[in-house]
């Protein structure tokens, strides 16, 4: 029995076909980094993702249990420890990662978004954490969302996020906004494997990047499609 | 409710640091001096594999 | 050279097409997270997390029940941070502007709290089989609003002589007494009304830790807003006086605090040290001021690949020779 072609039209065929043309598997997995990958600057990405990976785990264990439970039990509260730790290593490493990209200017050669999304999702991880704090139910939440609010309602936003309304700040902090961070995170990380690891500056042009041209001309190696694929280079796997 | 873990009780009063204008817990000093000093091990110290690469590259 | 290329960079990034070595993403990540939940392990055992009771209204009451009465009168009469405090809580205030740009007031009132009805009025209404204050409640309902400023204002001038006496470390006045045994506050003020009664009965009722629910409740059974209690305990000094003890005042760099001696948020740097300087620190209209400065200063972080000057500066310090420091090697070495 053979089966009938897929129209042109059919959505399904499109959405499959462009993400596989834009992410080949080999792309999207790949087994082999250009040799220039070699710097313990490296890890501190993948980190990133691992540190969240942990809070969202300490999270989903505190959230089984309710918003109270980590007042009143031994395990909560260590559970909660690890949450409030995995936060600080969360930012501890995404900081340092920033600081890393930044030295490396990683967004040159059509890496602009790659920098954006990273940018964005730093932007976004604070009043992820914001939330968190005043979803407490101790002194520390009365404080902060008492002192916040000021900052919040002098530009408006305070009209629609109520710090003092506990069960509005959970509510992100539980689902809306670590879903906007993990959004974020796969845009980002998607767009690294689409454009690859940004190379090196190339030595002894340092003086004349400084210098404004006019226009680039865009030639297709510098469209953001990188060069041969990791599988036709040769390389061991 | 009894706390599992806490070898060491940070449940007291911070101590400060104040240098001019600037006001900050030791904790955080200790946390932001900690960056510094994995930022730079991290460009600083030699990534393993390097033989491995090498033999990629010839 | 067009405008657009003043803006543009000279990127020269070629797309690489030299050696690959094998490297295990997936096996990276595993470690990663193998690593982090240890770390984060460790961390939890050697140090556990801070949990600071909160604080209640019974608790304010008890402890500071002359500066309980103080602020209670305070919401009553329409002169508390929160009576005038302006949108999203009630139109009494101007709210925070920067030039023109006056968001508070465009977004508008979203919260209604009318502090004298809110904080005093209806949960005084719900004490019962009290004459006396049904009585006081009754009298100051059906006076006209003149007269209940006039009663406010005589019955908050010796607390508030008080308290200016407490603040300069003075001999405090004798109009103004507790007793320790009972809890209860006297207020020698003529021409008060029955304003010295609704005090005291809001008073016990905060002592008795029915005011902690009472400004809970709202149309609906089930509660998850906290607004109008933390309102009404941040008006009042408990909350703050704590958060001196914890080093979490605005002027401490409080912001990047947690308490006890645990590491706080440190990323909150930035946004902190501004309300440390001048003309943020002494202004009136500091939070709107320090916003729209970290806004900018955030669409900057994110618009780093555009800005001249900025987006050229890790070409400059070569802080990358140090992370490329094998590849740079590996290029000198081939003939």
């Amino acid at each position: 029995m053979s089966i009938a072609p897929s129209p042109k039209t059919s959505w399904t065929t499109r959405t499959r076909e462009s993400a596989v043309d834009a992410l080949p598997p080999e792309k999207l997995l790949p087994d082999s980094q250009p040799s220039y990958v070699a710097s313990w600057i490296y890890v501190f990405g993948v980190a990133s993702i691992a540190a969240l990976i942990v809070i969202i785990g300490s999270g989903v264990i505190l959230s089984l249990k309710g918003p109270a439970w980590w007042h009143y039990t031994g395990v909560g509260h260590f559970i909660n420890s690890i949450h409030l730790w995995a936060v600080e290593l969360f930012f501890f490493v995404m900081v340092v990662h920033l600081w890393g990209k930044y030295w490396m200017a990683a967004w040159r050669g059509g890496r602009t978004r790659v920098w954006i999304t990273g940018a964005v999702t730093f932007l976004v991880a604070v009043p992820t954490a914001l939330t968190g704090y005043v979803s407490q139910q101790n002194f520390d939440a009365q404080w902060i969302s008492t002192q916040a609010k000021d900052g919040l309602n002098s530009v408006g936003v305070g009209a629609f996020f109520n710090v003092t309304n506990f069960g509005q700040m959970y509510s992100y902090h539980v689902l809306l906004l670590p879903a906007a961070v993990v959004a974020l995170v796969i845009a980002h990380v998607l767009l690294v494997r689409r454009h690859g690891v940004v190379p090196p500056f190339a030595l002894g042009t340092a003086r004349d990047s400084a210098r404004v041209s006019p226009a680039v001309e865009r030639t297709p190696a510098l469209s953001g499609v990188d060069g041969p694929s990791p599988a036709s280079s040769g390389a061991p796997s | 409710m009894s706390v599992l873990g806490a070898v060491f009780d940070l449940n007291h009063p911070a101590h400060v640091v104040h240098w001019h204008f600037i006001e900050l817990s030791v904790a955080n000093i200790v946390v932001i001096a900690l960056m510094l000093a994995v930022f730079a091990a991290a460009i600083i110290l030699p990534f393993p594999g390097a033989a491995r690469r090498r033999r990629s590259e010839s | 050279m067009n405008r657009l290329g003043r803006l543009r960079s000279h990127d020269d990034t070629k797309p690489w097409t030299g050696p690959y070595a094998p490297y295990d993403l997936v096996k990276e990540l595993c470690i990663a997270v193998g690593v982090i939940a240890l770390l984060a392990i460790l961390l939890a055992i050697l140090f556990s997390s801070p949990d600071e009771k909160p604080s209640t209204i019974a608790q304010w009451s008890k402890q500071m029940p002359i500066n309980f009465v103080t602020t209670a009168a305070k919401e009553l009469d329409g002169t508390s941070p929160t009576a005038e405090y302006g949108p999203p809580y009630n139109h009494n205030g101007e709210g925070q502007h920067a030039a023109f740009i006056d968001l508070q007031k465009w977004l508008g009132v979203s919260h209604p709290i009318d502090t004298a009805n809110d904080f005093v009025v209806d949960p005084l209404e719900t004490v019962p089989n009290n004459p006396a204050l049904q009585s006081a409640l009754a009298q100051y309902r059906a006076a006209p609003e003149k007269t209940q400023k006039a009663w406010g204002e005589a019955y908050a001038k010796p607390l508030e002589e008080y308290e200016t006496a407490i603040e300069e470390k003075k001999t405090p006045p004798k109009t103004v007494a507790l007793d320790p045994a009972s809890g209860a506050v006297t207020v020698q003020a003529s021409g008060a009304g029955p304003i010295p009664v609704l005090m005291g009965g809001l008073l016990g009722l905060a002592q008795s830790g029915g005011l902690d629910g009472a400004l809970l409740t709202s149309n609906q059974f089930f509660q998850t807003d906290y607004t109008k209690p933390l309102l009404f305990m941040a008006d009042g000094g408990l909350l703050a006086e704590r958060a001196e003890g914890q080093h979490l005042l605005g002027e401490q760099w409080g912001m990047m605090n947690e308490t006890g001696s645990y590491p706080g948020q440190t990323w909150l740097w930035l946004y902190t040290l501004w309300y440390q300087v001048e003309p943020f620190k002494a202004s009136e209209n500091a939070d709107i001021l320090v916003m729209m400065v970290m806004g900018v200063l955030s669409l900057a972080l994110i618009c780093i690949p555009f800005i001249p000057g900025i987006r050229s500066l890790p070409r400059r310090i070569p802080i990358y020779r140090l992370i490329w420091k094998e590849h740079y090697r590996a290029q000198k070495s081939v003939p």
